[in-house]
This record gives structure tokens, C-alpha cells and sequence, in this order.
């Protein structure tokens, strides 16, 4: 574990695709357990490559993703064992379409943690039931609504029990009368203590729920505050056209 | 032209052999060609590691496949079949194996017959499970890995299962081919329906009456089993239609 109380340390990280779009640029931050960190920023701004390498689906071209003390980031590690701590949830669901829900749910719990079917199937029913989804748990996802699937896929990850949750813009490809649903999950979530890293454009999330609020601009950290003092008192001029833009 | 198939009827059990032959064959071929294809296509979008020895296994795995793809693609089955025959299952170099199955196949042709158009069938079967896999959206490989899954779980689990659910039209279409070419290992006395109507031809000195027949048997064959294959594909589809 952490001896710091940083669940997650991101030191000086740089991403360069192509090697010439700065996709990072030098971005560090630390995440405490329990922290709500939503972050903001115009499209093309890093967020979505920011998050994705905390979880190394996207490989750092420099620097540290340091999470639970070890620099996951660094050569000879094992990154399947720390993913497994960490939940992520995408914008287009990317539930496994072969797969039943409660199959989407045990897969990596009987095949990562070898916990038995029976209990893996019950843990799993009993997150369907927190999102009164129950009675799913036999149907495909082509079956479901997209705020059903995105529902899924958050407990989904929640069946292996991470320590944190990253989410990639989770209600940005719902239709409005369904993002309700998927951040009432997301914030009962951050009631509970969970530990979460969103990039999303959901402003009121952002006010209500989150402990710190990260605006991002040309792969920079350009702003980070709590929700009251980043929306009312705005330091940057990117920051100040940005929110009046969006709200 | 008046045609005697009457006088076919003494030959029935030849094309009966000769068809249970090349229903035979072809399973195996398509059985064995598959997992032949299937390591291929792994191999050929696998990425090299990071350390010197993984990037040079790499390199040198990726050419191997990449002349075997373009030899098979690029020269007649005929000569492939003759040279599998002739030149690899050599009494110098390979013995041809000697057991008997069903009482007429025999393991000394049966055997460099199967070999030889396996690796023709996983050339091409290579190439489209290898399409079938990078069709899977990349985005089931990253929610896997996001879970804590391995690669090889990701490919076993995830990808693989949803790569051949979409090539499984091609995969019988392949099936369907191979029965029909199958017919060229007639040249090497592989005993498969071809060359048995050829005898048929002999005995009978009748032309045109057995290659009809073989014509029809034929068409027996690849009929049921593109609708065979068909109706599969359709069950196992149901579950992402509903
Ligand atoms: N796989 C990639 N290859 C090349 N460029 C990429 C790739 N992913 C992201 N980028 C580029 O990196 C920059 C940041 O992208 P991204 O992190 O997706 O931004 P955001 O999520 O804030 O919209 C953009 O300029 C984008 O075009
Ligand atoms: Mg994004």
C-alpha cells in the first residue's frame, strides 16, 4: 500500500503520438483515496490520454504513474495485476456482446481472481440489484438501453473490486433521458467513498460530487481546484472562455 | 446422345467410397488447416517485445509465414499436392504412414494428401482470420485489459470468440472449396470421389454417365453444407439480435 496517502501519483508525464502531437505535456498530479477528480477540458485537450494511461492503455512516452507505491509505468511490471485494482468505464460501453450480462460480470473474476462461479455469479447479481438491474442478468447487451449497458459496464468493473474508478466520458454517448440514470450510479458511488478519476462535461456532476475539479488544455494541467472556487472564481483566460462556453 | 445410368447402379458403392473419402479429407483438412491458420494469423499480428531476442523471434516468425502465405498463394495446388507427395513424403526423408481406415483409406496417401492441402486451406484461412480478429472492435480488447485479463485471455475469452463468429461464413465457404479441390488429389491415386469415377469411366467404358454422377455427388456435398453452416451461423447470432 501507499505510505504517502496518494492512491495514485502521476509525476511528469509526457505522451507524444507520432512523435510530434503532444498529447501529454509534462502533466503531474496526485490522487488521495476517496478523491473525486473530474476533469474538463476542450475536445482534443489530453483528458481521455491522461486517464488512459493511468491504467497504461495508453503507454507514457515519459515519466510515472506511481499507484500504491509501485511506478506502474516502469519497465518489468506486471501490468495485469494492478489494472485489476483499477475500474474503467468507457464512453461506448464496450460491453462484451457475446456474453450475457452476468457474464460480462464473472468473466474476469473466475478467470483473474479464480473466485468460484457460484460466489462470483452472487456478488455479481447483488451489484445488478444496486442498480436494479437484476433482472437482466440473463440478456445480452444488444438487449439493453445504452444507459443499461453503461449501468453494467460500471458494476462490471465493480465486480473485481478496485480500488479506483476511472471514467471516460461515460454519459457522452447516451441519450439525455438516460445520463440521469448512469450518474446517479456514479455519484452514489462517490457517496460510498470510491475512489474516481471522471473526465466528463457534466458540469452539475462536477459541482456536486467532486472533490476536485482539473481543467485541461493543450496536454497541460492548466487549472485544479475544488468545485466552488474553479467555477466561481476562474483564473485562466482558457478556463474563464471555456466555462462560458459549456455552462 | 442417350445416356445409360442404369448402368451405374453396380458402380454405387465406388461413388459412396469415393464420397466418404472426400467428406473425410475435407473435414480433417478444414479441422487441421484452421488451427494451422489460426496460429498463423496469431503470429502475424503479434508485435514485437521489447527485449532484442523477442524482437528478433519476431521478425524472423513473421517472415517465415509471410513466404509461406505467398508460396501457397502463389503456385498451383496441383504442383503443391505432387511436391507434398513426391518430394516431402520421399522414402528418404518422410515414411508414409501405413494404417488403413474403414477398410479403403489408406494412411500412405490419405496422410500426404491431408498434410498437403492443410497447408494449402491455412494460407488462405490465415489471412481471413487474421481480418477476423482485427475486425473485433478494439475497444473489447481495451474493457478486458482494463479488468486485469492477459493478453492470451483476452484472445481466448474475448476476441477469438467473436473473430470467428464473424468468419464463420468464410470458414464454411472455405469447406466448401476444399471438398471440391480435394479433387486434384486424384493425380497422386488418392481414392476420393474423382478419382474413383475416373475408374468408374474405365471399367464401365462409359465417358459421360459417372462424371455427371460426380457432378450431382458434388453438388450433394456443398449444398447442405453451406445451409448447414448457415443455420448455425444464424443460431449463434440470435443472442446479439434479440
Ligand atoms: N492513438 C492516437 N494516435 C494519434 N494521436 C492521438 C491518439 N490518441 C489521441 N491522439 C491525439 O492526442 C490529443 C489528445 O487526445 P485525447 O486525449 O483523446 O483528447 P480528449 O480526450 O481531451 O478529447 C489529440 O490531439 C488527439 O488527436
Ligand atoms: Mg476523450
Amino acid at each position: 500500500m501507499a505510505t504517502s496517502g496518494n492512491l495514485i501519483q502521476v509525476k511528469d508525464l509526457v505522451k507524444t503520438f507520432e512523435s510530434r502531437i503532444h498529447a501529454l505535456d509534462h502533466v503531474s498530479l496526485a490522487i488521495n483515496q476517496g478523491d473525486v477528480v473530474v476533469i474538463v477540458g476542450p475536445s482534443g485537450s489530453g483528458k481521455s490520454t491522461f486517464l488512459r494511461s493511468l491504467n497504461l492503455l495508453e503507454e507514457p512516452t515519459s515519466g510515472e504513474v506511481i499507484f500504491e507505491g509501485v511506478n506502474i509505468a516502469g519497465k518489468r511490471v506486471n501490468i495485469d495485476v494492478h489494472r485489476q485494482k483499477m475500474g474503467m468505464v468507457f464512453q461506448h460501453f464496450n460491453l462484451f456482446p457475446h456474453l450475457t450480462i452476468l457474464q460480462n460480470m464473472t468473466l474476469a473474476p473466475m478467470k483473474v481472481k479464480k473466485i468460484p462461479q457460484k460466489e462470483a455469479e452472487e456478488k455479481a447479481l447483488a451489484l445488478l440489484d444496486r442498480v436494479g438491474l437484476r433482472d437482466r442478468a440473463e440478456a445480452y447487451p444488444i438487449q439493453l438501453s445504452g444507459g443499461q449497458k453503461q449501468r453494467v459496464a460500471i458494476v462490471r468493473a465493480l465486480c473485481m473490486e478496485p480500488e479506483v474508478m476511472l471514467f471516460d466520458e461515460p454519459t457522452s454517448a447516451l441519450d439525455p433521458e438516460m445520463v440521469g440514470e448512469v450518474l446517479e450510479v456514479m455519484k452514489s458511488l462517490a457517496r460510498e467513498g470510491m475512489t474516481m478519476v471522471v473526465v466528463t462535461h457534466e458540469m452539475g456532476f462536477a459541482r456536486e460530487v467532486a472533490t476536485r475539479v482539473i481543467f485541461m488544455d493543450s496536454g497541460k494541467i492548466v487549472e485544479e481546484n475544488p468545485p466552488e472556487e474553479f467555477f466561481q472564481n476562474p483564473q485562466s483566460e482558457r478556463l474563464k472562455d471555456f466555462l462560458a462556453k459549456v455552462l | 446422345m442417350v445416356l445409360h445410368f442404369e448402368k451405374m447402379l453396380q458402380y454405387a458403392p465406388y461413388f459412396q467410397r469415393g464420397m466418404l473419402y472426400t467428406i473425410l479429407l475435407s473435414a480433417c483438412t478444414v479441422a487441421i488447416g484452421f488451427v494451422l491458420a489460426l496460429a498463423v494469423a496469431l503470429i502475424r499480428i503479434s508485435k514485437p517485445g521489447k527485449s532484442l531476442l523477442s524482437r528478433g523471434c519476431n521478425k524472423a516468425l513473421h517472415f517465415i509465414t509471410g513466404l509461406y502465405i505467398e508460396v501457397v498463394r502463389g503456385t498451383p495446388m496441383l504442383v503443391q499436392v505432387m511436391i507434398v507427395y513426391y518430394v516431402l513424403f520421399h522414402p528418404k526423408l518422410l515414411p508414409k504412414p501405413q494404417f488403413t481406415l474403414f477398410g479403403f483409406i489408406t494412411g500412405d496417401l490419405f496422410v500426404p494428401a491431408l498434410v498437403a492441402i492443410s497447408l494449402n486451406s491455412g494460407a488462405y484461412v490465415a489471412e481471413i482470420v487474421r481480418a477476423g480478429i482485427q475486425g473485433v472492435d478494439y475497444g473489447q480488447t481495451e474493457a478486458c485489459r482494463s479488468l486485469g485479463m492477459t493478453k492470451l485471455q483476452n484472445m481466448r475469452y474475448i476476441v477469438l470468440p467473436q473473430a470467428i463468429k464473424n468468419i464463420l461464413p468464410a470458414i464454411a465457404n472455405e469447406f466448401v472449396t476444399i471438398i471440391k479441390e480435394s479433387s486434384v488429389c486424384s493425380v497422386i491415386g488418392v481414392q476420393e470421389l474423382m478419382k474413383n469415377t475416373q475408374q468408374v469411366q474405365g471399367a464401365s467404358f462409359l465417358p459421360a454417365e459417372p462424371l455427371l454422377i460426380a457432378a450431382a455427388l458434388y453438388l450433394c456435398m456443398t449444398v447442405p453444407t453451406s445451409k448447414i453452416i448457415a443455420y448455425f451461423e444464424r443460431r449463434m447470432r440470435r443472442g446479439d439480435q434479440r
